[in-house]
């Protein structure tokens, strides 16, 4: 695998830095190198996040992304700050509550109802980062639905196993011509 | 060889310190440094260990002082603004031969600054923070992988040496999860203790290595420390002779032993033509910058010091003479290119790229100025 970059991007509290440390450690655990890094601001909830992957077959030097791959943003505060000016052919990932922003044409788009999915499918929306890594893998094809469940069940809190493999499945199984 | 693993740098450095065998940790908590004291909290006490929230930066580093002089191997961990506070007692530690370890996981000032931003800088100020002349040992790790070995260098040479040592991090490290694959297999060196019995005890007497023996407290040897300037008993003194003979032991301690103190390695720099050089997160810029070089047909090599003070400066000097042309990055406005520029000498070109924004230096700027500096007559 070429240097695939990875960027995530939402609002503090949505877990996206979560869902960035998973698809990371999914990769180290299918033989990838991995890297991963965050950038948020002071505040605990409701400023701009992100959080970055980086998955390769050979030794990273440089941790930070500089052409991302894939970008998702489950906001439109997200979305209007980095999806632009990205490579043709990016995959982009928007969850539908958010208007794509222009020349979207050029990406591959995908507009997930991955919110909404955590939200009433699931019935917690703090699930939403998972049912977004379930897409995700889904999408890129990191790891298998098996090693992605049995990286997922280490990395949340005690007590919401159940919830987040039901979240996980949500988003793996979701309708991604939708 | 353990099974790769996914690792944050921090999360590395609690791995190392407690495999070093550290067993006491005071601090306060700030970013971006705190899942330091947060992973100390919560393993420390399963090995019986210590680890206790202070009130300060300037309590945390007397409590880590205290620990260490009862015979226990102790940490703090901090960022610039508890680093700034943690001076005065830093020169207690090195007046006193007092091991410990101090973690600067650096993020970017001054003052609170950019609290969740990196930056290296701190460089100077692990150098020159405390006053006085003083010896310090710091060594600056630039992966996941590195952090979890140098912190348990850190702790070796503390107790080799009977000083404090500063393990320099940076956000972009400190933060950074990465693959690792850490082996167990390592040397940890303990603090020496007298054969000789109970009772009066020169403790500050210079042993091998010009290190002196320091029985732990309660030991039954009976000896002062203090931050005065002492005679070898511990006590106090204004005697011009044995004060300048104390003053002169603590600097050669480090000096006489440079080169078991000192490290540092070597990225392509075998056939190099233009060097690189940068430490901790930088050299993660540097590293890949050479690659792109390569790729341009430039034969750029890095030159990264491990071991920041003292400087590894022999292999620096030759390789800046052969080239020609030094290019140093840092995550700062320029604090250790002016030890490079001197350690090359005035006819070595040395450039200088840095970033003081809290962002990180892109690979692209380092080969756009290489290639200037590569081509110009």
């Amino acid at each position: 695998m070429e240097r695939m970059e990875i960027r995530l991007a939402g609002k503090g509290g949505q877990g996206v830095i979560l869902a960035s440390i998973i698809l990371a450690e999914a990769a180290v655990n299918a033989g990838k190198y991995a890297c991963q890094t965050q950038s948020y601001g002071p505040e605990a909830r409701g400023g701009a996040c992100k959080a970055e992957t980086i998955i390769s077959d050979n030794k990273i030097s440089y941790p930070e992304i500089t052409v991302p791959s894939f970008v998702m943003a489950l906001t439109q505060n997200a979305a209007d700050k980095y999806v632009r000016n990205l490579p043709e052919g990016t995959i982009v990932v928007l969850d539908s509550s958010v208007t794509p922003p222009a020349e979207t044409d050029k990406y591959r788009l995908y507009r997930l109802p991955i919110l909404h999915t955590a939200e009433y499918e699931v019935g917690k929306a703090f699930t939403a980062n998972i049912v977004a890594v379930g897409a995700i893998n889904r999408i890129l094809g990191i790891c298998s639905f098996e090693e992605l469940t049995e990286t997922v069940l280490k990395r949340v809190p005690k007590g919401t196993e159940e919830i987040n493999i039901k979240a996980l499945k949500a988003g793996n199984d979701m309708d991604l011509e939708g | 060889m353990s099974k790769a693993v996914l690792m944050q740098g921090n999360e590395a450095c609690v791995k190392g310190a407690l495999k070093a065998g550290m067993r006491f940790f005071a601090g306060y908590p700030i970013t971006p440094s705190t899942e330091i004291a947060e992973g100390c909290a919560v393993e420390l006490p399963k090995l019986g260990g210590k680890f206790i929230q202070m009130e300060d930066e300037l309590a945390s580093m007397a409590a880590v002082i205290g620990a260490s002089v009862t015979g226990t191997k102790a940490m703090t961990a901090t960022s610039g603004p508890g680093f700034s506070l943690k001076q005065e007692n830093i020169g207690y530690a090195c007046e006193a031969e007092i091991p410990c370890v101090i973690v600067d996981v650096q993020r970017s000032g001054p003052s609170t600054g950019l609290p969740t931003s990196s930056s290296q800088g701190d460089v100077m100020q692990t150098r020159w923070g405390t006053h006085g002349d003083h010896p310090i040992i710091v060594l600056s790790p630039s992966s996941v992988s590195e952090t979890y070995y140098l912190t348990i260098r850190a702790f070796n040479l503390a107790e080799k040496y009977m000083t404090p040592v500063i393990l320099l991090m940076d956000e972009m490290i400190g933060h950074l999860r990465e693959t690792v694959n850490l082996y167990d297999d390592v040397e940890i060196i303990n603090r020496k203790q007298p054969d000789e019995p109970e009772g009066n005890f020169e403790a500050y007497k210079a042993g091998e290595n010009l290190v002196p023996v320091l029985p732990v407290f309660g030991s039954g040897h009976y000896y002062n420390i203090t931050g005065l300037t002492h005679n070898t008993w511990g006590f106090p003194t204004n005697n011009r002779k044995i004060a300048g003979d104390l003053n002169s032991r603590l600097l050669n301690k480090i000096e006489k032993n440079r080169k078991d103190i000192e490290s540092f390695e070597e990225y392509l720099c075998d056939d190099a033509e233009l060097l690189i050089v940068a430490y901790g997160g930088s050299a993660r810029v540097g590293e890949e910058s050479v690659d792109m070089l390569r790729k341009k047909g430039i034969k750029a090599g890095m030159y990264r010091p491990v071991t920041i003070w003292p400087m590894a400066e022999t292999r620096l000097a030759e390789l800046s003479e052969r080239t020609g042309k030094v290019l140093v990055i840092e995550h700062n406005n320029g604090q250790y290119v002016h030890e490079v520029e001197r350690v090359a000498g005035k006819k070595v070109e040395v450039g200088f790229i840095g970033n003081i924004s809290g962002s990180y230096i892109l690979p692209t700027e380092v080969v756009k100025k290489a290639e200037e500096m590569y081509y110009a007559k």
